[in-house]
């Protein structure tokens, strides 16, 4: 239904349409609105409240990983103190010489309080805001990359290509990606940064995301307008890409949204465990929520705090990854 | 059936030497000498070395070491860690009270779990219902880690109602909070099955047709709504024992559970590469069995399944 459409004004032959009820109806210009997946998605979207409170809260996790030092100008690493040793110190910190500053509450120009290592919580927070948006995208990029280039080729090109890639799907589904990443994690003990740990972290879960794509690309590679696609004399490899993966991508962006949720948590599981990112050279909340352990009793706060960001960061966008889904998705609509 | 579980076998053998293998070759075909990797920052006696060299058989091509490695753990020999304790016995030692754990988190996650989603998908957009989603939304968010820290900080040192860490012998009263900090993982998965599950089986014609024939609520939901909508959430557990291991491995580390876990937990801390590696290719063996037996009982549960393809 085109809105561009006239009027009808071609001759009846058998009675004159116009006159009646269904003339009227006819005439009607129906200038329906443009639609498609994407633009039905992003109504609906935009009608949410949860929508909009992720998606402000990411924006603001965002922005404090460009711009840490709009938020704090201590230093995260230097600098850290275990007491007040001199004048110069007990002037800058407003305590007397002596007092502990390690485990030591919140101080003004010290909102949260210091670590047991004596360095400012705030800026620690702060600063390990990139750390966990990086890994958390590059492997978010790296899974969504290889699931979509495997899925699409097994589901698309099905025969002994789609059993092969399957199997081997099946494979590394069979491990759970955390303990290989802990497996790969203590070979790599010197040469740790935030490209190998979203290796470790993204090799191992690719699976599902392939498994989808290849079950949407199965489904779509049936309908007509791919068969017209082949027909006209589109290679395959073209049809794929023009017609069939756009076609299949929704699921996709729904399992990734809530996967960037998951490569975060994996990523300060990994720094608690202790194979994750080394603590001197990366801030990461992982590392920080570990270090402070030993601490929970006296100076819980310490612990608390990292944990506060890591999870608002990882509700965010698993927030965003529900309504994402609420959206592209009709069938998980009726059961909401 | 017999075909469904020969089938189900079958496609578990290149399942089973594929992830060992996968793991296998995470250790060996990294750049540089395993062996040394395998130390970081410590440097070997020769002894040390000689014996990790035999234990992985290094005289030998990949492909054969692959194989001598695997008939050595399959003989039920995993090496020793550093300190020279045999796996075997540590990993005998710890095993039953991992399954206690494992038990008693699985226990609590399906009995409140299924409740509380069974309460919400009937009363759908209720206040139950809405508290529900927003609690499980919570957990779902927090790390394992940070949900241990959290439980262990007001349960276990504020309120004094547990014990903060397990005491020797991990009695069943101690195991309770970490329990329940390892039930929570998978906890908030089982609601949201149940209550769209729930939802969805509610809407069909043979409970209509139930109550249709004058049933009463107190058959209708436990007999026909509560069955049907516990197919998907059998399917789920296999995924959930994935994260259960993980989160065992927080877990236990954290609440000092002397089981398979902290044991893990530990010789990551110490930096423990060979029995790391030995602790997850059983890790990994235990998933892939499991998966094969929750899909064996799933063919038992639902017929429909056995036919497919």
């Amino acid at each position: 239904m085109s809105s561009k459409n006239p009027v009808r004004t071609a001759p009846h032959f058998v009675a004159e349409v116009d006159e009646g009820g269904l003339g009227a109806v006819d005439a009607v210009r129906v200038s329906d609105r443009k639609s498609n997946l994407w633009l039905d998605a992003w109504r609906d979207l935009r009608s949410r409240w949860m929508f909009w409170v992720s998606a402000v809260v990411i924006a603001f996790i965002v922005f404090v990983a460009f711009f840490p030092g709009v938020f704090t100008d201590v230093p995260p690493n230097s600098n850290c103190i275990l007491s007040i040793q001199n004048e110069q110190q007990a002037e800058e910190f407003g305590l007397p010489i002596g007092t502990r500053v390690s485990d030591h509450g919140p101080i003004p120009g010290h909102p949260l309080g210091f670590t047991k290592q004596g360095c400012d919580v705030f800026s620690r927070i702060v600063h390990g805001t990139s750390t966990s948006l990086s890994v958390g995208v590059i492997v978010t990029v790296l899974v969504a990359f290889m699931g979509i280039v495997i899925g699409a080729f097994a589901g698309y090109f099905g025969g002994w290509i789609d059993s092969l890639l399957m199997r081997l799907g099946d494979i590394f589904f069979a491990i759970p990606y955390i303990l290989a990443a802990v497996v790969i994690m203590s070979m790599f003990l010197h040469d740790r940064n935030i490209w190998v740990i979203s290796l470790a972290i993204g090799f191992f879960s690719w699976p599902s995301t392939a498994r989808i794509l290849r079950s949407e690309v199965l489904r779509v590679r049936n309908l007509d307008y791919v068969m017209a696609s082949e027909a006209i004399g589109l290679s395959k490899v073209r049809t794929m890409f023009t017609h069939v993966l756009p076609n299949s991508i929704a699921p996709v962006i729904i399992i990734s949204t809530v996967g960037l949720a998951g490569a975060i948590t994996a990523e300060a599981t990994l720094s608690f465990l202790g194979v994750g990112l080394p603590n001197n050279l990366f801030m990461s909340w992982g590392n920080d929520i570990s270090a402070a352990q030993t601490s929970l009793r006296t100076a819980p706060f310490t612990l608390i705090y990292p944990s506060i960001a890591l999870s608002i960061t990882v509700l965010a966008f698993i927030m965003l990854g529900e309504t994402v889904r609420d959206a592209l998705d009709p069938k998980a609509r009726a059961t909401r | 059936m017999i075909w469904y579980i020969v089938r189900r076998l079958l496609q578990g053998i290149p399942v089973f030497f594929g992830s060992t293998f996968i793991i296998f070759t995470m250790v060996f075909a990294m750049p540089g000498n395993p062996v040394l990797r395998m130390f970081g920052d410590r440097t070997p006696s020769p002894q040390q070395i000689a014996a990790l060299e035999e234990k992985f058989h290094l005289d030998q091509p990949f492909l054969s070491r692959y194989f001598l490695y695997l008939g050595d753990v399959l003989q039920g020999d995993l090496g020793t860690t550093y300190a020279g304790q045999s796996v075997n016995e540590i990993l005998a030692r710890t095993f039953p009270t991992t399954l206690r754990l494992a038990l008693l988190a699985v226990l609590i996650q399906l009995i409140i779990g299924v409740l509380a989603g069974l309460i919400s998908g009937l009363r759908k957009g209720g206040i139950f219902d809405n508290a529900t989603l927003l609690i499980t939304l919570v957990i779902i968010s927090m790390p394992v880690f940070v949900f241990a820290f959290v439980a262990q900080w007001i349960f276990g040192i504020n309120l004094g109602w547990f014990r903060p860490t397990v005491g020797a012998g991990a009695p069943w009263s101690d195991l309770i909070l970490p329990a329940i900090v390892l039930a929570g993982l998978n906890m908030a998965y089982v609601v949201r099955l149940t209550r769209a599950s729930v939802i969805e089986t509610n809407q069909n014609d043979f409970v209509r047709m139930a109550y249709g024939k004058g049933l009463s609520r107190g058959r209708v939901i436990p007999v026909h709504v509560l069955r049907n909508s516990m197919i998907p959430v059998t399917t789920n557990l296999a995924a959930d024992f994935g994260i259960l291991i993980v989160g065992a491995t927080v877990t236990e580390g954290i609440f000092n559970v002397p089981g398979v876990g902290n044991e893990l937990f530990k010789a990551i801390n110490r930096h423990d590469t060979p029995e790391i590696v030995s602790i997850v290719t059983i890790l990994v063996i235990v998933y892939v069995l499991v998966n094969i037996a929750i899909d064996l009982l799933y063919g038992v549960l639902d017929p429909r399944i056995r036919y497919v393809k």
